[in-house]
């Protein structure tokens, strides 16, 4: 890795520590709190690509985990890494290297759609993939129970998808990153 | 700077050594799991409760470790009381708060430096397979330095989109936001190859 790798990576785990400061949003009805931070994983698998934006969610997760309280509403420790919610935790780090992954495979003729599905596929489907099968797994209840508890969160995970998405987009075009194609 | 969750104490908790501390929650997480029995996995979270005024931490502390669980106990505990029984739910339950209350202690008793150096220790024989312990150390200080840094670029932006009426816009946030800081995190890579890091 090349001095200027490590310096993004860093970067893109301080960004993730930042949007934890941001407020969570409420959501109307449900009343599922809705937090920036997870915009962090898809704005780093987007941005910097598979190795290095996956890199910087360990990164990030290594910090959480030896006691600095950068999750967002200031929690950190193991406590929140190996409890119930620990399945997310690290479904971001797979999350934001699948979404690099597939990003780099479109780089050459990325569009909103492709780019779009991209970060949807790795955001949402592969993080809740893991998620709801480790809280499965801490709560004894059926994979299935664990998808419906989750449920309420995928609207704020759709608004999430298109800020990253925009967001891709125009960092491409501005200050590309990722250079090889697929 | 930011400061960690450690507080400060004489216990014996405190004076152990990080890398025992991680393996011994390492083996609660995994020994809670493979026990499935509600009544041995009461015994262990009294246990880790215990911990915790021998470690000179009051309730206060005790209740703001498992305050963010708390009610997601409550909703496993009724889901299997519905499911299965009582007992059920009682192993549930008691089997993570055990968990995150062990962890937490960790945590708690812990120096955020002292973990970081038995990380670093931890890496040494990970070397033949490229990961160099030295460059997870400059970034893991970088991380610390860009937090401050970037929250300030943060509010400069958004008092600069407020003044163009776009301060309720996220992407017309987050994007400036990125492109400035790649831009500074470019000077610092050149900064530091500058000064022959490798």
């Amino acid at each position: 890795m090349k001095t200027k790798d490590i310096v993004y990576v860093a970067l893109f785990a301080a960004l993730t520590a930042v949007l934890g400061l941001f407020p969570p949003i409420t959501l109307p009805v449900t009343g599922v709190p809705v937090t920036a931070q997870s915009l962090g994983p898809m704005l780093a698998g987007a941005i910097l690509g598979a190795r290095r934006g996956g890199l910087s969610i360990v990164l990030f997760l290594v910090l959480v985990a030896v006691g600095l309280p950068l999750l967002s509403g200031g929690r950190g420790g193991f406590g929140v890494m190996i409890g119930v919610t620990g399945g997310f935790m690290f479904g971001w780090a797979i999350s934001a290297f699948v979404i690099g992954l597939l990003i780099e495979k479109f780089w050459n003729r990325l569009n909103v759609l492709n780019a779009g599905l991209s970060i949807a596929f790795g955001g949402i489907v592969v993080l809740y993939a893991i998620g709801n099968a480790w809280v499965a797994v801490v709560a004894e209840i059926s994979y299935w129970q664990a998808t419906v508890g989750a449920a309420p969160f995928l609207i704020g995970d759709a608004i999430k998808v298109v800020i990253a998405t925009a967001a891709c987009l125009a960092v491409r075009r501005a200050y590309p990153l990722i250079s090889k194609a697929g | 700077m930011i400061a960690g969750l450690y507080i400060d104490g004489q216990s014996a908790l405190h004076r152990s050594a990080a890398g025992a501390k991680i393996l011994a929650m390492i083996a609660l997480g995994t020994g809670v799991f493979l026990i499935p029995d509600w009544p041995v996995v009461a015994v262990v979270l009294a246990t880790v409760l215990l911990f915790y005024p021998v470690s000179g931490f009051g309730p206060r502390i005790l209740w703001a470790q498992i305050k963010p669980v708390l009610w997601l106990l409550v909703i496993f505990f009724a889901v299997q009381l519905w499911l299965a029984d009582w007992q059920a739910g009682l192993l549930v339950v008691s089997r993570i708060a055990a968990i995150v209350l062990f962890a937490s202690l960790v945590t708690l008793t812990t120096k955020t430096s002292d973990l970081l150096a038995s990380l670093e220790r931890a890496m040494q024989p990970l070397r033949p397979i490229g990961v160099n312990p030295e460059k997870v150390s400059l970034a893991i200080s970088m991380v610390l330095r860009f937090i401050p840094v970037i929250a300030q670029v943060a509010g400069e932006i958004r008092d600069a989109q407020r003044a163009r009426g776009l301060d309720r816009s996220i992407v017309a946030m987050v994007v400036p936001l990125i492109i400035r800081t790649l831009k500074m995190a470019d000077d610092v890579a050149d900064a530091i190859d500058a000064r022959s890091f490798d």
